[in-house]
C-alpha cells in the first residue's frame, strides 16, 4: 500500500521576504510521503528540517509550490485547520503541554485535536480510567500523576505526555521534531522505543527529525537527508536496512 | 455594624470587576488596560439608558453588551492588528473617554429620582446597605457559576490552554486569536456590567470614575489569592469575591485611621504592590531563617 498521503511539489519558502536579508530556506523541495511511511529526517543545521515541518504545519507560509494531502492543496490552510490530520511533538518539552493544567486535562484537550470545541461539559471523569491505562504504558510514573499540573513534571515525563497527546487521537501525519533531544540519554532512548512501538502499532505515518545517525538508521522504513532546502538523499526499505553509519558519514562529508 | 454591611455590599458589587479581570489577567495571562475605559463606559451606558426611560435591568445588560464591544475592538487590535496588548488596551481606554462623554453629554450625570436596580421594590424594603448585599450576592452567584461552568466546558478548556501555552493550543487546533477576543469581550462586558451596578448604587456616573479600576480589580484577585493560599481554579474564582470584600474592609480601616477618601488610590496601589511582592518578602524571610539556622550551634 503505497499511495501518496502527502506530497510537497516544488515548495519554495523564503524568510525576510523583500529585504536585503532574504534567504531561501526551502528551494523547490519535492517530497512524497506514502501512507505508513516512518521517515527519519537528517540534515545539518540550516538545511531546512524545522522549516519543512513548519511549512507542513502551517506556521510558515510557502512562497510557491504545492502541499497536497490526499491530492488536495492545503498550502493555504491555517495552523488550526491542519491539526485535523496533523499532530506534532516539539523538541522543547515546555512547548507541548499546558503547564498549569493537569496531566489528565492536557490529555483531554488533545482528545479533541482539530475538532470543534463547544459549550458541552468536558466530561473529564469518563476518561480517567482510559488515561490511567494509557499513561501506564509510558512506564515513567506518569500514571501516578494524572492530577498533577504538568509544570511540576520532569522533562522526560512532559515529553512522554506530549507524545501521548500527539497520538491520542490518531493523526494522519505525525511530525516529531527532535523530540528526544532535550532529554537525558536514558530517558531519550526510552521515549524513542515507545515512539517506535506506537508508530508500528497504530501504523502511523511519521516524519522524525533527528541528529542521531544511529536513531535515523535504526528506526523507520525510510531515511531522507535535507541539504540547502532540498531532499538530496532518499532511501527506503531494504536499501535503508543495508545502509551503515560509515556510508552516511561519507555522504555528509561529500555534500558539506 | 452598618459600616461593615456597607463594606460587604461594596465588596460584592466590585467583585464583578475582579472576576472579569481574572479572565484576562490570570487565565489569558496579560494585563488588559481597556477596563479603565469600559468601567465608566458601562456606567455611562446604563445611566444614559435609564435616563431615557429604559428598564434598569435592561440598561445594565446593555452595559455588558457595549463593554463587550469595546473588548472586541481591543481584541481585534491585538490579534489581527498585532498591536501589543498593553497599547491596544490603552488605545481603547483613551477612546472610551471621548465615547463616554458623547454618551452622557457631560462629565457627570445623576440618577436622582430615576429608577435603578436598587430601587426595585424587593430591595427597597431592606434595611440600609442590605440592598447592595442582596443584589451583590445574587449577581456574584450567577456570574461565578456561569464562569465556572464555562471553564469546565470543552471551549473553556481551550480558553485556559490558550493562556497557558499558545503554541500547544494552536497545535491542537484551538483558534487562539478567537479565544483571546472572546476573553477580552466577556471580561470587558463584565467590567462594564460592574460599572453599571456601581453607578446605580452611587446614583451617578462620572467620566473619571475609571481611574485606578485595574488596581482595584487586581487587588481583589491578589488579596483573595494571598488570603486563601493554594486553591483550585474554581475556588480561586470564589476567592476573588472574598478578596474584594476583604479589600473593602482594608479601605474602611484606612479611612478610620484618618486618611481621606482622596488618598484611596494611593493606598490601593500600595496595598496591591505589597501583596504582589509577598513572594519576594517570603523568600527574603526564609533566607534570614536559613542564616540563623546556620549560626545556631545546636542545629
Amino acid at each position: 500500500m503505497t499511495k501518496p498521503l502527502l506530497e510537497l511539489k516544488d515548495v519554495v519558502l523564503k524568510v525576510n521576504r523583500n529585504t536585503p536579508e532574504e534567504i531561501t530556506i526551502l528551494n523547490k523541495l519535492n517530497l512524497t510521503i506514502n501512507a505508513g511511511d516512518f521517515i527519519t529526517v537528517l540534515g545539518s543545521n540550516g538545511a531546512g528540517k524545522s522549516t519543512l515541518f513548519n511549512a507542513i504545519g502551517g506556521d510558515l507560509s510557502i512562497d510557491s509550490g504545492q502541499i497536497l494531502l490526499n491530492g488536495h492543496d492545503i498550502a493555504h490552510e491555517s495552523v488550526e485547520k491542519r491539526t485535523r490530520f496533523l499532530a506534532r511533538v516539539f523538541q522543547d518539552p515546555k512547548l507541548g503541554t499546558a503547564p498549569r493544567m493537569t496531566v489528565a486535562e492536557n490529555l483531554l484537550l488533545a482528545e479533541r485535536r482539530g475538532q470543534r470545541r463547544g459549550l458541552m461539559p468536558r466530561g473529564l471523569k469518563h476518561h480517567l480510567a482510559h488515561y490511567q491505562e494509557l499513561t501506564a504504558t509510558m512506564h515513567n510514573g506518569l500514571d501516578q500523576r494524572l492530577t498533577t499540573a504538568t509544570g511540576n513534571l520532569s522533562g522526560g515525563q512532559r515529553q512522554a505526555l506530549s507524545f501521548l497527546m500527539a497520538t491520542l487521537k490518531r493523526p494522519e501525519i505525525l511530525l516529531l521534531d527532535e523530540h528526544t533531544a532535550a532529554l537525558d540519554p536514558r530517558t531519550g532512548q526510552d521515549l524513542m522505543h515507545l515512539t517506535n512501538e506506537r508508530v508500528a502499532q497504530d501504523q502511523l505515518t511519521c516524519l522524525m527529525i533527528t541528529h542521531h545517525m544511529e536513531d535515523a538508521l535504526t528506526y523507520g522504513n525510510r531515511l531522507i537527508v535535507l541539504h540547502h532546502g532540498q531532499v538530496t538523499y532518499d532511501v527506503a526499505g531494504a536499501e535503508k536496512q543495508a545502509l551503515t553509519s560509515e556510508q552516511l558519514y561519507s555522504f555528509f562529508a561529500e555534500i558539506e | 455594624m452598618s459600616l461593615a454591611v456597607s463594606a460587604i455590599g461594596q465588596g460584592l458589587l466590585w467583585a464583578v470587576l475582579g472576576v472579569g479581570l481574572f479572565l484576562t489577567f490570570r487565565i489569558l495571562d496579560f494585563a488588559d488596560m481597556t477596563v479603565e475605559g469600559t468601567f465608566p463606559l458601562g456606567a455611562a451606558t446604563a445611566v444614559a439608558a435609564i435616563s431615557q426611560g429604559m428598564n434598569p435591568l435592561l440598561a445594565t445588560l446593555l452595559a455588558f453588551v457595549i463593554g463587550a464591544l469595546a473588548g472586541l475592538i481591543t481584541g481585534l487590535l491585538y490579534t489581527k492588528g498585532h498591536i501589543p496588548i498593553l497599547l491596544a488596551g490603552i488605545l481603547v481606554m483613551t477612546a472610551c473617554y471621548s465615547v463616554n462623554l458623547r454618551i452622557m453629554g457631560r462629565a457627570n450625570v445623576s440618577l436622582l429620582g430615576k429608577a435603578t436596580l436598587f430601587k426595585n421594590h424587593l430591595l427597597a424594603g431592606l434595611p440600609q446597605y442590605f440592598d447592595s448585599v442582596v443584589l451583590g450576592i445574587v449577581v456574584m452567584v450567577v456570574i461565578t457559576s456561569i464562569v465556572i461552568y464555562f471553564l469546565q466546558t470543552e471551549l473553556g478548556q481551550g480558553f485556559i490552554a490558550t493562556g497557558d501555552n499558545q503554541t500547544m493550543a494552536r497545535s491542537l487546533g484551538i483558534n487562539t486569536d478567537n479565544m483571546k477576543i472572546m476573553g477580552l469581550m466577556v471580561s470587558n462586558g463584565l467590567i462594564a456590567f460592574g460599572g453599571a451596578l456601581v453607578a446605580q448604587n452611587n446614583g451617578y456616573a462620572d467620566v473619571n470614575m475609571g481611574i485606578g479600576i485595574i488596581v482595584i480589580a487586581l487587588a481583589s484577585i491578589i488579596i483573595g489569592e494571598v488570603a486563601f493560599g493554594d486553591l483550585t481554579l474554581n475556588q480561586r474564582l470564589v476567592a476573588v469575591t472574598l478578596g474584594s470584600i476583604l479589600y473593602r474592609f482594608v479601605l474602611l480601616l484606612v479611612l478610620k485611621l484618618g486618611f481621606s477618601a482622596n488618598d484611596l488610590n494611593l493606598i490601593s496601589a500600595i496595598i496591591l504592590a505589597l501583596c504582589m511582592m509577598l513572594p519576594v518578602f517570603k523568600r527574603v524571610l526564609n533566607f534570614k531563617h536559613i542564616l540563623k539556622r546556620g549560626l545556631d550551634t545546636n542545629d
